[in-house]
């Protein structure tokens, strides 16, 4: 009778029912700080008193386990897996099975991965879920939106024409699939040309970053990570916007 | 995929489609498991008795029948098409990694013939539910 269903479809809502909000890091293009920003963003979530998770989307070029100089660590299996815990905040992401090395997949290789990792992992009760996605609107980002359906899109873009052509689409499909955006945060600030607010009337733009030319000694180093300009201004960010409440006006 | 999870996983779904067609008992099911997924069908099975077990009248008398469906890759570079079961060699970290994420076969898997990593999974991935029977 009843014919071909992914059994794997069907647990994501099940493994995700105890985390309050899901948080995607996006960003049409490459290199603008995604993964940065959902690295420390979960750290400052986490310093602020919440539960924290942080699942690393990039399944090709995952790095949030750089950023948080995570090394040596295993999930646990218990019926499931549990993602290990570092620095209070529990993190899942492919490299604990890729290692070092190369992983080239496809878009059907993608979702199928994606689809194992949310059905398997077994998340504790969780305020914060952080979403590190590739850049693009591609495989991974259609995957959250069609797999994780309570996830709220926090778009980053830098203040170049380039990087904003491309967030303004982003966030037109966003819009038009009714997928939550809590708003843009404007990477490595350059001059103070207000480009961004003036371009990006739709959204709110939640703040500003600009460029943290000690960032890269932090890389790896949680407690100089927290220490940071880049850690600062996120703190800030998240301290003035409703949008990264507990409750927020979404719900 | 680990069993225990993939087993809840395909109760939760048996018992919300049986649902949606307004079945009263389920007495039969088909699952397709990808030999990629690495699974122990003894304890895969196990898993599912005991969830049965504690499930209501629906699927108590629900049987399970298991197909596992062998893993042929094709390299997309050079055509070459070859088994899971022939690359073989692979450390149990590897294996182990593969049970948990099947996909990163693609990190230690090659073409046999030309060495690359750039190939399909035409079968035996992934777990489908392939048909729910009952009344
Ligand atoms: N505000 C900043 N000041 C200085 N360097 C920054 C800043 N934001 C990000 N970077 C640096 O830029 C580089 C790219 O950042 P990151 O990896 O977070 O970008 P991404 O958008 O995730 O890239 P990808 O699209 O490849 O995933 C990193 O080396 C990071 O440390
Ligand atoms: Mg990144
Ligand atoms: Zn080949």
């Amino acid at each position: 009778m009843l014919e071909t269903v992914d059994p794997r479809i069907n647990i994501i809502d099940k493994r995700l029912a105890g985390v309050k909000r899901i948080i995607a890091v996006s960003g049409g293009k490459g290199g603008i700080g995604k993964s940065l920003t959902a690295a420390v963003l979960a750290l400052t979530l986490s310093e602020l008193g919440h539960r924290v998770g942080l699942l690393d989307l990039d399944l090709s070029a995952p790095s949030t386990h750089v950023i948080l100089g995570i090394e040596g660590l295993y999930p646990e299996e218990d019926k499931g897996l549990v993602p290990p815990e570092i620095h209070g905040i529990e993190i899942m992401s492919i490299v604990y099975f890729s290692g070092d090395n190369p992983t080239p997949l496809r878009g059907i290789d993608i979702s199928n991965a994606m689809l194992e990792l949310l059905a398997v992992t077994r998340w504790g009760p969780l305020d914060f879920l952080i979403v590190d996605t590739p850049p693009g609107i591609g495989d991974a980002t259609l995957d959250v939106i069609r797999w994780l359906k309570r996830a709220e899109f926090l778009v980053l873009t830098t203040s170049s024409k380039v990087a904003l052509e491309t967030v303004k689409k982003v966030i037109r499909m966003l819009r038009e699939l009714n997928v939550p955006v809590i708003g843009v945060i404007e990477n490595m600030r350059m001059g103070g040309s207000g480009l961004v607010r003036r371009e990006l009337k739709e959204v709110p733009v939640l703040g500003e970053i600009g460029f943290d030319d000690k960032i890269e000694d932090s890389i790896g180093e949680v407690n100089k990570l927290l220490e940071s300009d880049f850690a600062a201004s996120i703190k800030e960010i998240v301290m003035r916007n409703p949008g990264f409440k507990l409750s927020s006006y979404h719900f | 995929m680990h069993e225990w999870a993939l087993a809840e996983a395909v109760i939760a779904t048996v018992i919300e489609e049986s649902r949606k067609e307004g079945l009263v008992e389920v007495r039969k099911i088909k699952l397709k498991i990808g030999e990629l997924q690495q699974i122990e069908t003894e304890i895969f099975e196990f898993a599912l008795n005991e969830l049965i077990k504690v499930q209501g009248t629906l699927i108590t008398k629900m049987k399970v029948e298991m197909d596992i469906e062998r893993a042929i890759f094709r390299c997309r570079v050079c055509g070459n098409e070859w088994a899971f079961g022939d690359a073989s060699k692979m450390s149990e970290e590897e294996s182990e990694a593969i049970h948990f994420a099947p996909e990163v076969a693609h990190a230690y898997i090659r073409c046999p013939s030309c060495k690359s990593p750039d190939f399909e999974v035409l079968h035996g991935r992934g777990i489908l539910i392939e048909y729910i029977k009952g009344r």
